[in-house]
């Protein structure tokens, strides 16, 4: 793409700086929704945008802000505990453009009437947060945050909090427990965190990279941001490659970018010449796909996926090449989630731990039995039982890895099977 | 939950219930019984355990018209969801049509199940929950009877940790269903529990110093729903197939609440049959379906080995043994000879029954029976008190509570947790007090009233909510509003307590809380009365059936030729009160144990406790209950009743001697707030909601269901409309001489007979120490640790300090009942004494 409109660091490497990024047009769009514009007309810009959440779940952000209950005060809770395995491109976001970011969490502030933004940093961006905080305080300094911007009554802060390590800390209810300094275990919904969210308050929950998307479309127009992606998921999106690549990396791209053209035209095609072999196309959080050539041939955008058995989710491309055994694949992603699960729900907590220790024979290790065929088939049952029964989506996403892995990659644990245990 | 019903079709059952109602709990009503874990009908649903799975179908809307979509039969079409969804986190929708035992429901139901079991060790046959375990019950309706998970794979975690020291916490049967911290967040307000760790590590903690500090931490034990938590009294004691029940009142304050004892015959016991635990027993307008801890754990006393089991006669100086005949001819024979000057003091520990033949046999002798017990006013509850058919539990938004001189807390828990509640769900709660209590935080308004003001400060506001300006002229602005609170609720309960006050001082402040409720209008109405914050579980029955405190105990002991004690032990609280009874000729004492008095008696007669017999409580609400016989008889020990009785005989007084169900008939033929009770009114029972303690143990716990009678709330003296304020006034406190107002108040765990009996509550029991205010101690010079001593006419007390903000400045406050005698307020000279050799 000639010109990032997220990843702008990239064309304007000085873009961090606060006197930079007024330059090339900085906080003129906040400045303009605070002065010339309703929220309503913000939220209109946004709906007619077709922007959809980027933490994963593609919700439409205007109709989310739009959803709000008529219930003061509100509150924005932006989710930057980026923790997605193979996701890092918040944290790019945060690092090289992080005004833009700010300013998009201003907007979105400005749009739901909300005058409190809180920023959830994972704890492990104990750097990148510090850095962020400074900027928080140079927009207070500025005038650009504060009480009555801009000379109209309109006021907003923008606080930061760091979580403590914790995946579950990513689901957005689970993310409000957190803040409200509970254990980070998800809620029941509904309601939704826009009736009831942060200390039962309408609350907004949006994804770094959403927000960042937001003042280029105020500036542009809804109609800009359209030419890029596709009819339903239109826009621009930064697609985390990792695994077996030449080049792994960040690379900004319409929505409906193939895989083969990430993986192969911009990622330098697979390591050392080796075959391809799967792909992971949501880091952890989504079915594995065989990369067959209809699925290389896929686009990238939240309709296509679900034709082939997977999600796009924050689109994290992890690609597996032929030397990994899947068997081996799904046992690291297990043990992934046993480790994360926040142990709310029996089916999460009781069946990753029997998954993970299921798959273990698969791998071998010392005092572990050896797999036997039958455990194929628990496995695929364990999994099978555990979906569709669990709290949050977590739970989901651990039994969907498994069931796809052993569904799709069959040979791969049959190969791993030493019969007599 | 609005009034409005939503018809929906449970199993092919049709329903209606009001709109909010939870899918589990409708189902429940029409008897389809949708197994859960964490799901508790106390408590709100939170949806973890994921074992309520039922399929759930919606009718399709039409969407132009809004209306139901129909088939070419009329039939509406009912769409399921792809998947199982949870019953008790979703409420009803009208035309929904649940399955709750199809392919569908029963598989997800077996998944969860089978999942718990991969991490249960499945203990049972050591597991105090074996045989009343709802993972047991639904393993044995829903689970595999295979195992498909390698026991190799399972997690080992710690099985004895101490929650503090009542509550065991087994790990590894932990089904993390947070029943016991949701219990201590929501239900009782102590959020001492906790989760800590995440994922299959994740486990349950306490935070506070002592751990597991609340005063209702037993109940967490009822509500699990597996053997991970144990109380330390009945652990490894016994198994639930192994136990008897029988019903009971709990002995210990004036709630009432209702228990089962469980009993079991004990090797370790020399083979007798014991109470081995207390259980909540089911009743929705008294205690719920819980229990304070010391009503679940004090209950040793009274199957104590240490108690009186042969009839004693003092024989050239000495108690001796003798037969129940010898012992009752020489008591009647010593009565006989008094000629009519006959004192009898009795207390609020004995029944009903005991009490009406005790004061049927002193009076038949021509002599003066007394309610032994300091506080007074219990004539102004007969007539304004709680009204037949009141129940804390309906108080709420527009309603009021007002709350008098009383730790509700440390006095009588359950009551605490019941205004709280009322608090919690709209009620103003005013609370009157010398000091701070737990009961503040829920407050809406706190006033402080130095102590020998409690009862001008009532006065006041009972004035300005009648609007009389002229005398409530010295009424500040947050009396007004008080006043203004209480007068314009829609209910009014008063509590009032005896803190800071003596007989009369607390008649004074009874009857200045009927004053208040007469002239606002709230008397002789349904959920609304005077409660009276006893002492002892049967006082309010002792003022019913018409005994009284006496004005001048220690004259009149001193002036009687021969003085009958029930259940009373003047030698033991007062030593002025020892001296008078030292004067007296003759002594017949009825009691449980070797007391003070009971060494100075002549004649000593060994009763039954609660538990051997039968009998009625009456509670400060004015319920009338009955109790059971749960062991055998101790020793040749007697039911007071019939004792009284049998000397009744002896002394051509004609009692009952068959059975209390008798003397209940003659108590309702003489007393008009008797009228029409029997034992089998008193035995009626209706069904109650949440239903617990039948064959789905899951859904409410392990208390017992009510099955053995809900008693009855005595009638209203004179319909409630006296009262005078008039009247009240004479009883103010007056001006007193000395350093330091000495005030007795009540701590829950005291080092009373009736505590001490029970060793796991040895750690948790109250300090003997002398609360100061800092002025106070500053002035004395005493800091925290140091002995004080405290001096007046007729006592002299030696404790240590406590220095706290807590005491009022003026006043040091005694617990009661913790080896020093202190039985009422009382002006005294403080010092610090002379640091003493070592």
């Amino acid at each position: 793409m000639a010109e990032h409109v997220l990843l702008r660091h990239r064309d304007i490497p000085e873009i961090g700086n606060l006197e930079v990024y007024l330059e090339h047009g900085g906080f003129e769009a906040f400045k303009t929704a605070v002065t010339k514009q309703t929220p309503e007309e913000v939220i209109e810009v946004v709906k007619a945008s077709g922007l959809r959440g980027r933490g994963g779940a593609a919700f439409p952000t205007g109709l989310k802000w739009a959803f709000l209950a008529d219930e003061m005060p509100r509150y924005v809770a932006v989710n930057a505990d980026e923790s997605e395995p193979g996701t890092f491109k918040d944290r790019e976001i945060m690092e090289g453009n992080p005004f833009q970011f700010l300013e998009g969490i201003a907007i979105c502030a400005y749009a739901a009437r909300a005058n409190l933004a809180y920023i959830y940093a994972r704890g492990e961006f104990w750097d990148l947060a510090g850095d962020l905080q400074e900027k928080i305080d140079e927009l207070r300094s500025r005038g650009l945050i504060g009480e009555k911007l801009f000379g109209t009554e309109y006021s907003l802060d923008i606080r930061l909090h760091y979580g403590a390590g914790a995946y579950i800390c990513g689901e957005e209810s689970a993310m409000l427990e957190s803040l409200e300094g509970k254990l980070g275990m998800p809620r029941l919904r509904p309601p939704f965190p826009t009736v009831k969210g942060l200390f039962a308050k309408p609350t907004v929950v949006n994804n770094v990279e959403t927000l960042a998307n937001v003042p280029p479309i105020m500036t542009n127009g809804a109609q800009w941001y359209r030419s890029f992606g596709t009819e339903k998921s239109s826009g621009v999106k930064v697609f985390c490659l990792s695994g077996h690549v030449e080049k792994p990396d960040n690379y900004e791209l319409p929505l409906g970018t193939t895989f083969r053209q990430l993986i192969f035209e911009h990622g330098g095609g697979i390591l050392g010449g080796r075959q391809i072999k799967a792909i992971l196309p949501a880091g952890a959080s989504a079915a594995i796909l065989p990369a067959t050539d209809d699925v290389l041939d896929t686009p990238m955008d939240y309709e296509s996926l679900p034709k082939v058995g997977s999600t796009l989710g924050s689109a994290s491309i992890i690609v597996l090449d032929e030397t990994v055994n899947i068997a081996w694949a799904e046992y690291k992603i297990t043990r992934f989630f046993e480790h994360e699960s926040c142990g709310k729900c029996t089916p999460c907590r009781e069946g990753t731990y029997w998954m993970l220790h299921v798959l273990e024979r698969f791998n071998g290790g010392e005092g572990v039995h050896n797999a036997a065929d039958e455990d194929i088939d628990l496995l695929a049952s364990v999994a099978d039982g555990i979906q569709g029964k669990c709290l949050c989506a977590l739970g989901e996403f651990a039994a969907a890895a498994v069931a796809a892995g052993v569904e799709r990659f069959r040979s791969d644990f049959e190969l791993r099977v030493v019969n007599g245990r | 939950m609005s009034e409005k019903l939503v018809t929906l079709t449970i199993e092919g059952i049709e329903v209606s219930v009001p709109q909010g109602t939870l899918i589990v709990d409708a189902a429940k009503q029409v008897g389809v019984y949708v197994p859960v874990f964490c799901y508790h009908p106390k408590l709100d649903p939170v949806g973890m355990c994921r074992m309520c799975l039922v399929e759930i179908g919606r009718p399709r809307r039409d969407r132009e018209t809004g209306d139901f979509a129909r088939d070419e039969r009329g039939e509406p079409i009912v769409e399921f969801a792809p998947n199982p969804e949870t019953a008790c986190t979703t409420q009803v929708g009208e035309g929904w049509v649940v399955r709750a035992t199809s392919e569908r429901a029963l598989a997800g139901q077996k998944e969860v199940v089978e999942y718990l079991l991969t991490s249960h060790p499945l203990d049972c046959p050591i597991c105090d929950k074996g045989g009343e375990c709802p993972l047991q019950e639904l393993t044995m309706d829903f689970g595999a009877g295979k195992s498909r998970f390698l026991y190799e794979d399972k997690i080992h975690l710690a099985k004895a940790v101490p929650l503090g020291e009542l509550i065991y916490l087994d790990r590894e049967r932990c089904i993390q269903c947070a029943r016991c911290v949701r219990f201590q967040e929501e239900i009782v307000g102590d959020p001492v529990l906790s989760f800590e760790q995440r994922g299959r590590r994740l486990q349950i903690v306490t935070y506070s110093d002592p751990g597991f500090d609340s005063y209702f931490s037993g109940n967490t034990t009822d509500v699990c729903p597996v053997g991970a938590l144990t109380t330390a009294d009945f652990r490894f004691e016994a198994r639930p197939w192994e136990l008897k029940a029988a019903a009971s009142i709990c002995s210990h304050c004036p709630v009432g609440c209702n228990t089962v004892l469980n009993t079991r015959r004990q090797a370790k016991a020399g083979g007798h049959i014991e109470v081995q635990r207390v259980m909540p027993r089911q009743h929705e307008a008294v205690n719920e379906i819980w229990l304070c801890d010391k009503g679940r754990f004090a209950h040793h006393y009274a199957g104590s080995r240490e108690r009186l089991r042969v009839p004693l006669l003092r024989e050239e100086g000495e108690l001796k043994q003798v037969a129940w005949e010898e012992a009752l001819k020489n008591g009647a024979d010593g009565l006989k000879a008094a000629g009519g000057s006959v004192v009898g003091l009795a207390s609020g520990r004995a029944s009903n029954e005991d009490l009406f033949h005790f004061r049927s046999l002193v009076e038949g002798l021509g002599g003066q029976a007394f309610l032994y017990d300091a506080m007074g006013g219990g004539d102004a509850v007969q007539k304004v008190g709680m009204a037949p058919g009141s129940n804390l539990a309906a108080l709420g938004k527009g309603d009021a509570i007002l709350v008098v001189a009383a730790d509700l807390h440390e006095e009588a828990p359950i009551w605490w947790l019941r205004v709280k509640q009322a608090a919690e769900r709209g009620a103003a709660l005013i609370v009157i007090a010398a000091r701070p209590t737990r009961l503040d935080a829920y407050a809406q308004q706190q006033i402080r009233t130095p102590y020998g003001d409690t009862v001008r400060t009532l006065l006041s506001v009972a004035h300005a909510a009648r609007g009389r300006k002229d005398r409530a002229g010295s009424a500040q602005g947050d009396l007004k509003a008080a006043a203004k609170t209480l007068a314009e609720a829609e209910n009014l309960v008063v509590f009032y307590g005896a803190e800071g006050l003596d007989t009369a001082g607390s008649t004074a402040l009874a009857q200045a809380c009927a004053a208040l409720l007469v002239e606002t209008g709230h008397s002789g109405k349904v959920h609304n009365g005077l409660i009276p914050v006893w002492p002892r579980a049967n006082t309010q029955g002792a003022w019913e059936l018409g005994l009284r405190p006496a004005d001048d105990l220690a004259g009149a002991l001193v002036a009687a030729e021969a003085v009958v004690l029930l259940a009373a032990d003047p030698a033991g609280d007062e030593a002025a009160l020892a001296a008078a009874l030292e004067e007296v000729p003759f002594v017949v004492a009825l009691e449980l144990f070797e007391t003070p008095s009971v060494r100075q008696a002549d004649v000593v007669l060994p009763a039954q406790s609660y538990i051997e017999r039968e009998g009625t409580f009456t509670s400060g609400e004015r319920r009338v209950q009955r109790f059971f016989p749960a062991v055998p008889a101790l020793g040749e020990t007697r039911p007071d009743w019939r004792i009284l009785a049998e000397l009744g005989a002896r002394l051509g007084i004609e009692l009952e001697r068959k059975s209390p169900a008798l003397v209940m008939r003659r108590i309702s033929e003489s007393l008009p707030a008797f009228e029409g009770i029997s034992y089998q009114g008193l035995s009626r029972i209706e069904a109650q909601w949440p239903a617990v303690g039948g064959e789905d143990l899951y859904f409410g716990g392990t208390a017992y269901a009510n099955v053995q009678g809900l008693g009855i709330q005595l009638a209203l003296a004179g319909g409630g409309s006296e009262g005078s304020v008039e009247g009240a006034e004479a009883g103010t406190a007056a001006a007193r001489k000395g350093d330091l107002l000495l005030v007795p108040i009540v701590r829950l765990y005291d080092r009373g007979r009736t505590v001490m009996a029970s060793d796991v509550l040895h750690p948790r029991l109250a300090s003997a120490e002398l609360i100061l205010h800092p002025e106070d101690a500053e002035r004395l010079n005493a800091v925290d640790g140091i002995e004080l001593e405290l001096g007046w006419d007729g006592g002299k007390i030696r404790a240590p300090v406590r220095v706290s903000a807590v005491a009022p400045a003026g006043a040091v406050l005694a617990p009661r009942s913790m080896g020093f005698q202190v039985p009422r307020p009382v002006m005294v000279e403080a010092r610090v004494p002379v640091l003493q050799d070592g």
